[in-house]
C-alpha cells in the first residue's frame, strides 16, 4: 500500500513517500526511492504501478532536461505540472499510465508550490495532498495540524506525526519512509525514517 | 459507481433581466474522499461568455483547454469574440466527435448575445443541446437543482435578486448531495460588469 504525501511550508515544500517495493505479498526492496529529483528545484513523488512509475517519471525528467538544454532556462513548476498532465491525458484513452503524482517545486518569484496530479490526469494546485491508503490518515493529521507558513521544524514534526499514524493504524503499513524537501537552495533529500534496515551484504 | 460521479460537481445557470448568473460548487473529490475545496469549474471564455464543466475533472480540464484554443483561433481569424450560440454549437460538435469514446462532462454555457440578450444552454456528454429560457443545471446534484430552481425561479429578476435566488438554489441542492458542496462560486454578469462572489455554506 504505497503512501505518498506532501505539504507546502514557509518558503519550502516537502514530499514524503514510503520506500517499499512490493510485489503481491513479497517486499522486494525496503529502500526504493519513489521521489525523483526532476531538476534542481523540483521534486516528483510518484505512487502506483511500479513499471509505469519508473518509466513515466524518468520520461518526464528527461523531457524537462531536454527543454532546459534547448532553451537555456528550466521550466517553472506550473509548466512542468501542466506538461506532465498533458502526457498523462493523451495517454489516458490509449495506453494509460497508472501513476499518481505529487509535484513540488520552488520558483524564484512565486515561492514553493505543490501540485496534485492523479492517474487520470486531474491537476490541481494544493497546499497539502496525499495518495494511497495512507492518505486517510495523513490527510486527517494534516487537516488538524497544518496551517499556512509553517516553519521547517513544524512541518517535519507534522510529517512525523503522519508517519506515526500510518505505522500504527494501517494494517500493512510500510516500515520505511523518505523525506525530501525543495526550497530556494534546491531540491534535496532531507531524511529517512527507517524501522527496518536491509540486511548488510556479507563480505567474504 | 458511475464515471460521472467520480469527482462530484454541481452547476446552475439562470437568466434574469438583461443579465445571467452561473454558479458552481467548489469540491474536488475522488469518490468518497475530498481532495480540495477550491476547485474551479466555471471558466470565462471572453467578457460576456462563461463555460461551466461538470463531470469528470480530467475531461473538464482537457475540454476547457481545447475550447480556449478553438476560441483564440476564432478570435484571430474573425477579429471578434464568439457569440454564445456559436460557442454552444462548437462545444456540441467537439463532444459529438468523440461519440464512441466520449468526454465524461456535462457543460453549461451562459453568455450575453446580440443586444445583450442572455443565453443559457446545457448539453449531455455527447453534445445534445438543451436550450432553456429560465435555468439549466448539471452535475451530481442536478436533480435537487431542478427542484430548487423550479421552486425559486421568477422571470425578469434584477441582478441582486438573481444572485440571491441562484445562491439559495445551489446551497440547498448541494446540501442534499454528498459529492458536491464545500461552498459556492457565483458569477452574475450584466452588460456592464461581472460580479464574482464566493458562498460559504455547510462545509462538508
Amino acid at each position: 500500500m504505497e503512501c505518498v504525501f506532501g505539504l507546502v511550508g514557509n518558503g519550502f515544500a516537502v514530499v514524503v513517500a514510503d520506500t517499499s517495493a512490493v510485489h503481491s505479498i513479497l517486499v522486494h526492496k525496503p529502500n526504493e526511492d519513489k521521489i525523483l529529483l526532476l531538476d534542481s528545484h523540483k521534486l516528483m513523488g510518484a505512487s502506483g504501478e511500479p513499471g509505469d512509475r519508473v518509466q513515466f517519471t524518468e520520461y518526464i525528467q528527461k523531457n524537462m532536461s531536454l527543454y532546459q538544454f534547448r532553451n537555456g532556462i528550466p521550466l517553472t513548476t506550473a509548466a512542468a505540472a501542466n506538461f506532465t498532465r498533458g502526457e498523462l491525458a493523451s495517454a489516458l484513452r490509449k495506453n494509460p499510465y497508472h501513476v499518481n503524482i505529487l509535484l513540488a517545486g520552488y520558483d524564484k518569484d512565486i515561492g514553493p508550490s505543490l501540485y496534485y496530479l492523479d492517474y487520470i490526469a486531474t491537476l490541481h494546485k494544493v497546499d497539502k495532498a496525499a495518495f494511497g491508503y495512507g492518505s486517510y490518515f495523513s490527510l486527517a493529521m494534516m487537516d488538524r495540524h497544518y496551517h499556512s507558513g509553517m516553519s521547517l521544524e513544524e512541518a517535519i514534526d507534522l510529517v512525523d506525526k503522519c508517519i506515526t499514524e500510518i505505522r500504527s493504524r494501517l494494517v500493512v503499513a510500510p516500515p520505511n519512509f523518505v523525506i525530501k524537501i525543495v526550497d530556494k537552495d534546491g531540491a534535496r533529500e532531507y531524511a529517512w525514517r527507517e524501522t527496518i534496515k536491509d540486511a548488510p551484504i556479507p563480505s567474504d | 459507481m458511475s464515471i460521472f460521479e467520480y469527482n462530484g460537481s454541481a452547476l446552475v445557470a439562470m437568466v434574469g433581466k438583461n443579465c445571467f448568473a452561473i454558479a458552481s460548487d467548489r469540491r474536488l473529490g475522488v469518490q468518497l474522499q475530498t481532495i480540495a475545496t477550491d476547485f474551479q469549474k466555471i471558466y470565462q471564455i471572453h467578457d460576456r461568455l462563461f463555460l461551466g464543466l461538470s463531470g469528470l475533472g480530467t475531461d473538464a480540464q482537457t475540454l476547457y483547454q481545447r475550447l480556449v484554443f478553438r476560441h483564440k483561433l476564432y478570435q484571430l481569424r474573425e477579429e471578434r469574440d464568439m457569440k454564445p450560440e456559436t460557442f454552444a454549437s462548437l462545444v456540441s460538435a467537439l463532444l459529438y466527435e468523440k461519440r464512441f469514446g466520449p468526454y465524461f462532462c456535462q457543460p453549461v454555457i451562459a453568455g450575453l448575445g446580440d443586444e445583450d440578450k442572455p443565453f443559457i444552454c446545457t448539453m449531455d456528454s455527447i453534445g445534445a443541446k438543451e436550450l432553456a429560457k429560465d435555468f439549466v443545471v448539471a452535475g451530481t446534484a442536478s436533480e435537487s437543482l431542478y427542484g430548487a430552481c423550479e421552486a425559486m425561479f421568477k422571470p425578469d429578476m434584477e441582478p441582486e435578486e438573481l444572485f440571491e435566488t441562484v445562491s439559495q438554489a445551489l446551497l440547498s441542492s448541494v446540501d442534499r448531495d454528498c459529492l458536491s458542496g464545500w461552498g459556492g462560486h457565483v458569477y452574475v454578469v450584466t452588460p456592464t460588469e461581472v460580479k464574482e462572489r464566493m458562498l460559504k455554506g455547510r462545509m462538508d
